[in-house]
Protein backbone atom coordinates (compact mmCIF):
# COMPACT_ATOMS: atom_id res chain seq x y z
CA UNK A 1 0.00 0.00 0.00
CA UNK A 2 1.41 3.34 -1.02
CA UNK A 3 -0.30 5.50 1.54
CA UNK A 4 -1.77 3.37 4.32
CA UNK A 5 -3.36 6.21 6.25
CA UNK A 6 -5.43 7.33 3.29
CA UNK A 7 -7.08 3.92 2.98
CA UNK A 8 -9.10 4.36 6.14
CA UNK A 9 -10.10 7.87 5.15
CA UNK A 10 -13.04 6.44 3.22
CA UNK A 11 -11.35 6.50 -0.16
CA UNK A 12 -11.96 2.87 -0.97
CA UNK A 13 -14.68 1.98 -3.44
CA UNK A 14 -15.58 -1.22 -1.71
CA UNK A 15 -19.18 -1.54 -0.55
CA UNK A 16 -21.70 -4.10 0.51
CA UNK A 17 -22.80 -6.41 -2.34
CA UNK A 18 -19.66 -5.42 -4.22
CA UNK A 19 -17.18 -8.02 -5.31
CA UNK A 20 -14.81 -7.40 -2.42
CA UNK A 21 -14.97 -8.41 1.21
CA UNK A 22 -14.89 -6.20 4.28
CA UNK A 23 -11.58 -4.31 4.27
CA UNK A 24 -10.80 -4.85 7.94
CA UNK A 25 -8.27 -2.35 9.23
CA UNK A 26 -5.14 -3.84 10.74
CA UNK A 27 -1.82 -2.63 12.06
CA UNK A 28 -1.26 -0.56 8.93
CA UNK A 29 -3.33 2.26 10.44
CA UNK A 30 -0.52 2.73 12.96
CA UNK A 31 2.07 3.39 10.30
CA UNK A 32 2.51 6.86 8.91
CA UNK A 33 4.45 8.36 6.06
CA UNK A 34 7.25 10.60 7.24
CA UNK A 35 6.77 14.27 6.64
CA UNK A 36 10.24 15.59 7.36
CA UNK A 37 13.45 13.64 7.33
CA UNK A 38 16.82 14.86 8.54
CA UNK A 39 19.87 13.51 10.25
CA UNK A 40 21.92 15.08 13.02
CA UNK A 41 25.39 13.64 13.75
CA UNK A 42 24.55 10.47 11.88
CA UNK A 43 21.30 9.84 13.77
CA UNK A 44 18.27 9.70 11.51
CA UNK A 45 15.18 11.60 12.52
CA UNK A 46 11.94 11.17 10.66
CA UNK A 47 9.05 13.32 11.73
CA UNK A 48 5.59 11.86 11.13
CA UNK A 49 2.12 12.55 12.49
CA UNK A 50 2.63 10.97 15.96
CA UNK A 51 5.74 13.05 16.56
CA UNK A 52 3.93 16.22 15.59
CA UNK A 53 1.02 15.35 17.90
CA UNK A 54 3.49 14.68 20.70
CA UNK A 55 5.18 18.05 20.22
CA UNK A 56 1.79 19.74 19.97
CA UNK A 57 0.69 18.20 23.27
CA UNK A 58 3.92 19.29 24.94
CA UNK A 59 3.41 22.80 23.61
CA UNK A 60 -0.21 22.91 24.81
CA UNK A 61 0.83 21.79 28.29
CA UNK A 62 3.70 24.28 28.51
CA UNK A 63 1.66 27.23 27.27
CA UNK A 64 -1.50 26.44 29.24
CA UNK A 65 0.15 25.83 32.59
CA UNK A 66 2.53 28.76 32.10
CA UNK A 67 -0.48 31.03 31.74
CA UNK A 68 -2.09 29.31 34.73
CA UNK A 69 0.82 29.32 37.15
CA UNK A 70 3.43 31.93 36.17
CA UNK A 71 1.61 34.92 37.67
CA UNK A 72 -0.61 33.53 40.42
CA UNK A 73 -3.16 35.93 41.86
CA UNK A 74 -4.99 35.75 45.16
CA UNK A 75 -8.28 35.85 43.31
CA UNK A 76 -7.57 33.31 40.55
CA UNK A 77 -8.50 33.89 36.95
CA UNK A 78 -10.38 31.21 35.01
CA UNK A 79 -7.24 29.57 33.64
CA UNK A 80 -5.56 29.66 37.04
CA UNK A 81 -8.62 28.03 38.62
CA UNK A 82 -8.52 25.17 36.13
CA UNK A 83 -4.79 24.73 36.75
CA UNK A 84 -5.25 24.74 40.51
CA UNK A 85 -8.17 22.34 40.48
CA UNK A 86 -6.23 19.87 38.35
CA UNK A 87 -3.15 20.20 40.54
CA UNK A 88 -5.20 19.62 43.68
CA UNK A 89 -6.82 16.62 42.01
CA UNK A 90 -3.45 14.97 41.36
CA UNK A 91 -2.19 15.90 44.84
CA UNK A 92 -5.23 14.80 46.86
CA UNK A 93 -6.66 11.96 44.80
CA UNK A 94 -3.46 10.33 43.61
CA UNK A 95 -0.43 11.39 45.63
CA UNK A 96 -1.78 11.80 49.17
CA UNK A 97 -3.98 8.71 48.95
CA UNK A 98 -1.00 6.54 47.98
CA UNK A 99 2.16 8.11 49.35
CA UNK A 100 0.76 10.40 52.03
CA UNK A 101 2.11 13.82 52.99
CA UNK A 102 5.66 12.70 52.16
CA UNK A 103 4.63 12.49 48.53
CA UNK A 104 3.98 16.19 48.11
CA UNK A 105 7.38 16.78 46.56
CA UNK A 106 6.64 14.24 43.83
CA UNK A 107 3.38 15.93 42.86
CA UNK A 108 4.94 18.07 40.07
CA UNK A 109 6.31 14.92 38.47
CA UNK A 110 3.01 13.05 38.79
CA UNK A 111 1.12 16.12 37.58
CA UNK A 112 3.25 16.44 34.45
CA UNK A 113 2.99 12.71 33.82
CA UNK A 114 -0.78 12.68 34.23
CA UNK A 115 -1.41 15.53 31.83
CA UNK A 116 1.12 14.37 29.28
CA UNK A 117 -0.43 10.91 29.13
CA UNK A 118 -3.99 12.20 29.28
CA UNK A 119 -3.62 14.76 26.50
CA UNK A 120 -1.74 12.30 24.32
CA UNK A 121 -4.54 9.80 24.80
CA UNK A 122 -7.14 12.49 24.26
CA UNK A 123 -5.68 13.28 20.83
CA UNK A 124 -7.21 9.95 19.79
CA UNK A 125 -10.70 11.51 19.70
CA UNK A 126 -9.89 15.11 18.78
CA UNK A 127 -11.20 15.69 15.25
CA UNK A 128 -8.35 16.31 12.86
CA UNK A 129 -5.73 14.72 15.08
CA UNK A 130 -7.53 11.43 15.78
CA UNK A 131 -4.49 9.45 16.71
CA UNK A 132 -3.29 8.69 20.23
CA UNK A 133 0.51 8.84 20.11
CA UNK A 134 0.56 6.57 23.17
CA UNK A 135 -0.70 3.69 21.02
CA UNK A 136 2.80 3.36 19.58
CA UNK A 137 4.89 1.28 21.95
CA UNK A 138 7.95 3.56 22.12
CA UNK A 139 6.22 6.49 23.79
CA UNK A 140 4.75 4.58 26.77
CA UNK A 141 8.02 2.65 26.99
CA UNK A 142 10.05 5.82 27.42
CA UNK A 143 7.56 7.12 29.99
CA UNK A 144 7.76 3.81 31.85
CA UNK A 145 11.56 3.98 31.79
CA UNK A 146 11.44 7.46 33.30
CA UNK A 147 9.18 6.08 36.04
CA UNK A 148 11.49 3.09 36.49
CA UNK A 149 14.58 5.27 36.92
CA UNK A 150 12.66 7.50 39.33
CA UNK A 151 11.46 4.80 41.69
CA UNK A 152 14.73 2.87 41.56
CA UNK A 153 16.67 6.03 42.40
CA UNK A 154 14.30 6.98 45.22
CA UNK A 155 14.43 3.47 46.62
CA UNK A 156 18.23 3.33 46.59
CA UNK A 157 18.44 6.79 48.12
CA UNK A 158 15.97 6.17 50.92
CA UNK A 159 16.79 2.58 51.82
CA UNK A 160 20.42 2.33 50.74
CA UNK A 161 21.65 0.82 47.46
CA UNK A 162 21.88 -2.75 48.76
CA UNK A 163 19.15 -2.55 51.41
CA UNK A 164 16.66 -1.57 48.70
CA UNK A 165 17.11 -4.91 46.96
CA UNK A 166 17.23 -7.02 50.12
CA UNK A 167 14.11 -5.32 51.51
CA UNK A 168 12.38 -5.97 48.22
CA UNK A 169 13.41 -9.62 47.93
CA UNK A 170 13.28 -10.70 51.57
CA UNK A 171 10.21 -9.16 53.19
CA UNK A 172 10.12 -9.65 56.99
CA UNK A 173 7.90 -12.35 58.48
CA UNK A 174 8.09 -14.75 55.55
CA UNK A 175 9.01 -18.40 56.30
CA UNK A 176 12.48 -19.38 55.06
CA UNK A 177 11.14 -22.15 52.83
CA UNK A 178 8.97 -19.77 50.84
CA UNK A 179 11.78 -17.27 50.36
CA UNK A 180 13.45 -19.51 47.79
CA UNK A 181 10.47 -19.01 45.50
CA UNK A 182 9.44 -15.56 46.66
CA UNK A 183 12.78 -13.77 46.29
CA UNK A 184 13.26 -14.32 42.53
CA UNK A 185 9.59 -13.63 41.83
CA UNK A 186 9.71 -10.38 43.78
CA UNK A 187 12.91 -9.35 42.05
CA UNK A 188 11.52 -10.10 38.58
CA UNK A 189 8.18 -8.44 39.24
CA UNK A 190 9.71 -5.28 40.67
CA UNK A 191 12.58 -4.76 38.28
CA UNK A 192 11.45 -6.14 34.95
CA UNK A 193 7.70 -6.79 34.88
CA UNK A 194 6.64 -3.47 36.43
CA UNK A 195 7.93 -1.06 33.75
CA UNK A 196 6.98 -3.51 31.01
CA UNK A 197 3.36 -3.89 32.11
CA UNK A 198 3.12 -0.16 32.79
CA UNK A 199 4.03 0.54 29.18
CA UNK A 200 2.04 -2.33 27.67
CA UNK A 201 -1.11 -1.46 29.61
CA UNK A 202 -1.23 2.08 28.27
CA UNK A 203 -0.17 1.11 24.76
CA UNK A 204 -2.59 -1.81 24.43
CA UNK A 205 -5.54 0.20 25.70
CA UNK A 206 -4.97 3.01 23.24
CA UNK A 207 -4.16 0.54 20.45
CA UNK A 208 -7.37 -1.40 21.05
CA UNK A 209 -9.46 1.74 21.32
CA UNK A 210 -8.12 3.25 18.13
CA UNK A 211 -8.55 -0.01 16.24
CA UNK A 212 -12.10 -0.38 17.54
CA UNK A 213 -13.09 3.12 16.40
CA UNK A 214 -11.52 2.50 12.99
CA UNK A 215 -13.31 -0.82 12.56
CA UNK A 216 -16.69 0.77 13.26
CA UNK A 217 -16.18 3.76 10.99
CA UNK A 218 -14.79 1.61 8.17
CA UNK A 219 -17.77 -0.72 8.59
CA UNK A 220 -20.09 2.27 8.39
CA UNK A 221 -18.56 3.33 5.06
CA UNK A 222 -18.45 -0.24 3.78
CA UNK A 223 -22.09 -0.93 4.57
CA UNK A 224 -23.29 2.30 2.98
CA UNK A 225 -25.09 1.11 -0.14
CA UNK A 226 -28.54 1.58 -1.70
CA UNK A 227 -30.38 -1.15 0.19
CA UNK A 228 -32.39 -1.33 3.40
CA UNK A 229 -29.85 -3.58 5.10
CA UNK A 230 -27.02 -1.32 3.95
CA UNK A 231 -28.59 1.91 5.23
CA UNK A 232 -29.61 0.37 8.58
CA UNK A 233 -26.26 -1.30 9.12
CA UNK A 234 -24.35 1.81 8.15
CA UNK A 235 -26.42 3.97 10.51
CA UNK A 236 -26.02 1.47 13.36
CA UNK A 237 -22.28 1.29 12.83
CA UNK A 238 -22.01 5.07 12.64
CA UNK A 239 -24.00 5.43 15.85
CA UNK A 240 -21.76 2.86 17.45
CA UNK A 241 -18.74 4.97 16.46
CA UNK A 242 -20.20 7.93 18.34
CA UNK A 243 -20.95 5.81 21.40
CA UNK A 244 -17.49 4.24 21.33
CA UNK A 245 -15.93 7.70 21.07
CA UNK A 246 -17.60 8.60 24.35
CA UNK A 247 -16.44 5.31 25.83
CA UNK A 248 -12.91 6.01 24.56
CA UNK A 249 -12.89 9.31 26.38
CA UNK A 250 -13.61 7.48 29.62
CA UNK A 251 -10.89 4.90 28.92
CA UNK A 252 -8.36 7.61 28.07
CA UNK A 253 -8.94 9.50 31.31
CA UNK A 254 -8.94 6.22 33.29
CA UNK A 255 -5.68 5.03 31.75
CA UNK A 256 -3.95 8.35 32.48
CA UNK A 257 -5.23 8.07 36.06
CA UNK A 258 -4.05 4.47 36.40
CA UNK A 259 -0.65 5.24 34.92
CA UNK A 260 -0.11 8.03 37.44
CA UNK A 261 -1.62 6.01 40.27
CA UNK A 262 0.70 3.07 39.68
CA UNK A 263 3.67 5.43 39.44
CA UNK A 264 2.67 6.92 42.79
CA UNK A 265 2.30 3.47 44.33
CA UNK A 266 5.73 2.41 43.04
CA UNK A 267 7.25 5.55 44.55
CA UNK A 268 5.42 4.81 47.81
CA UNK A 269 6.88 1.29 47.75
CA UNK A 270 10.37 2.71 47.29
CA UNK A 271 9.94 5.22 50.12
CA UNK A 272 8.94 2.63 52.71
CA UNK A 273 9.89 -1.01 52.84
CA UNK A 274 6.97 -2.41 54.82
CA UNK A 275 5.34 -3.80 51.70
CA UNK B 1 9.62 -38.26 14.98
CA UNK B 2 6.32 -36.88 16.07
CA UNK B 3 4.08 -35.82 13.23
CA UNK B 4 1.19 -33.44 13.61
CA UNK B 5 -1.49 -34.87 15.88
CA UNK B 6 -3.95 -32.03 15.87
CA UNK B 7 -4.00 -28.76 14.02
CA UNK B 8 -6.07 -25.60 14.32
CA UNK B 9 -6.21 -23.03 11.57
CA UNK B 10 -8.01 -19.73 11.16
CA UNK B 11 -8.04 -16.63 13.32
CA UNK B 12 -6.03 -18.05 16.18
CA UNK B 13 -5.34 -14.56 17.46
CA UNK B 14 -9.02 -14.02 18.16
CA UNK B 15 -9.29 -17.40 19.90
CA UNK B 16 -6.21 -16.61 21.95
CA UNK B 17 -7.60 -13.28 23.01
CA UNK B 18 -10.86 -14.93 23.98
CA UNK B 19 -8.99 -17.39 26.19
CA UNK B 20 -6.83 -14.63 27.65
CA UNK B 21 -9.89 -12.56 28.56
CA UNK B 22 -11.55 -15.24 30.74
CA UNK B 23 -9.30 -14.95 33.77
CA UNK B 24 -9.04 -11.15 33.89
CA UNK B 25 -12.80 -10.94 33.29
CA UNK B 26 -13.50 -12.98 36.40
CA UNK B 27 -10.79 -11.11 38.31
CA UNK B 28 -12.06 -7.65 37.45
CA UNK B 29 -15.58 -8.74 38.34
CA UNK B 30 -14.42 -9.89 41.77
CA UNK B 31 -12.34 -6.73 42.32
CA UNK B 32 -15.13 -4.29 41.53
CA UNK B 33 -17.81 -6.39 43.18
CA UNK B 34 -15.90 -6.51 46.45
CA UNK B 35 -14.84 -2.90 46.05
CA UNK B 36 -18.41 -1.69 45.74
CA UNK B 37 -19.41 -3.86 48.69
CA UNK B 38 -16.59 -2.39 50.78
CA UNK B 39 -17.62 1.16 49.85
CA UNK B 40 -21.23 0.37 50.76
CA UNK B 41 -20.17 -0.93 54.15
CA UNK B 42 -17.72 1.84 54.86
CA UNK B 43 -18.44 4.92 52.74
CA UNK B 44 -15.91 7.06 54.65
CA UNK B 45 -13.04 4.89 53.36
CA UNK B 46 -14.06 5.59 49.76
CA UNK B 47 -10.73 7.13 48.74
CA UNK B 48 -8.51 4.29 49.91
CA UNK B 49 -10.85 1.59 48.61
CA UNK B 50 -11.15 3.17 45.18
CA UNK B 51 -7.37 3.56 45.05
CA UNK B 52 -6.72 -0.11 45.72
CA UNK B 53 -9.62 -1.13 43.50
CA UNK B 54 -8.04 0.61 40.51
CA UNK B 55 -4.58 -0.76 41.23
CA UNK B 56 -6.03 -4.29 41.34
CA UNK B 57 -8.07 -3.61 38.23
CA UNK B 58 -5.00 -2.38 36.34
CA UNK B 59 -2.95 -5.42 37.34
CA UNK B 60 -5.69 -7.89 36.32
CA UNK B 61 -6.45 -6.06 33.10
CA UNK B 62 -2.81 -6.17 32.00
CA UNK B 63 -3.14 -9.92 31.36
CA UNK B 64 -6.06 -9.47 28.99
CA UNK B 65 -4.20 -6.72 27.16
CA UNK B 66 -1.13 -8.92 26.76
CA UNK B 67 -3.47 -11.45 25.14
CA UNK B 68 -4.73 -8.72 22.86
CA UNK B 69 -1.27 -7.61 21.77
CA UNK B 70 0.29 -11.07 21.42
CA UNK B 71 -1.36 -11.95 18.05
CA UNK B 72 0.03 -8.74 16.55
CA UNK B 73 3.51 -9.51 17.84
CA UNK B 74 3.68 -13.25 17.05
CA UNK B 75 2.17 -13.14 13.59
Amino acid sequence: MANPSSVVAGEFDCHLYGNCGFPAPGTEIFQFNEIVHFSVFGIDFSIAKPTILLLLVSLIIIVFFSIAFLKPKLVPSKVQSIGEVSYVFVRDQISRETIGKAGDRFVPFLFALFFFVFLNNFMGIVPGAQFPATSLFVYPLVLALIVWVTYMFIGMKHQGPLKFFTNMMFPPGVPAGVLGILAPIEFLSNIIVRPFTLAVRLMANMFAGHLLLTVFIVASIYLFSPSVIGILGSAASGLMTVIMTGFEFMIEALQAYIFTLLTASYIAGSLSHEH
Amino acid sequence: MLSVIAEVTGSLGAVGYGLAAIGPGIGIGIIFGNGVQAIARQPEAYGVIRQNMFIGFALAEALALLGFVAPFVFK
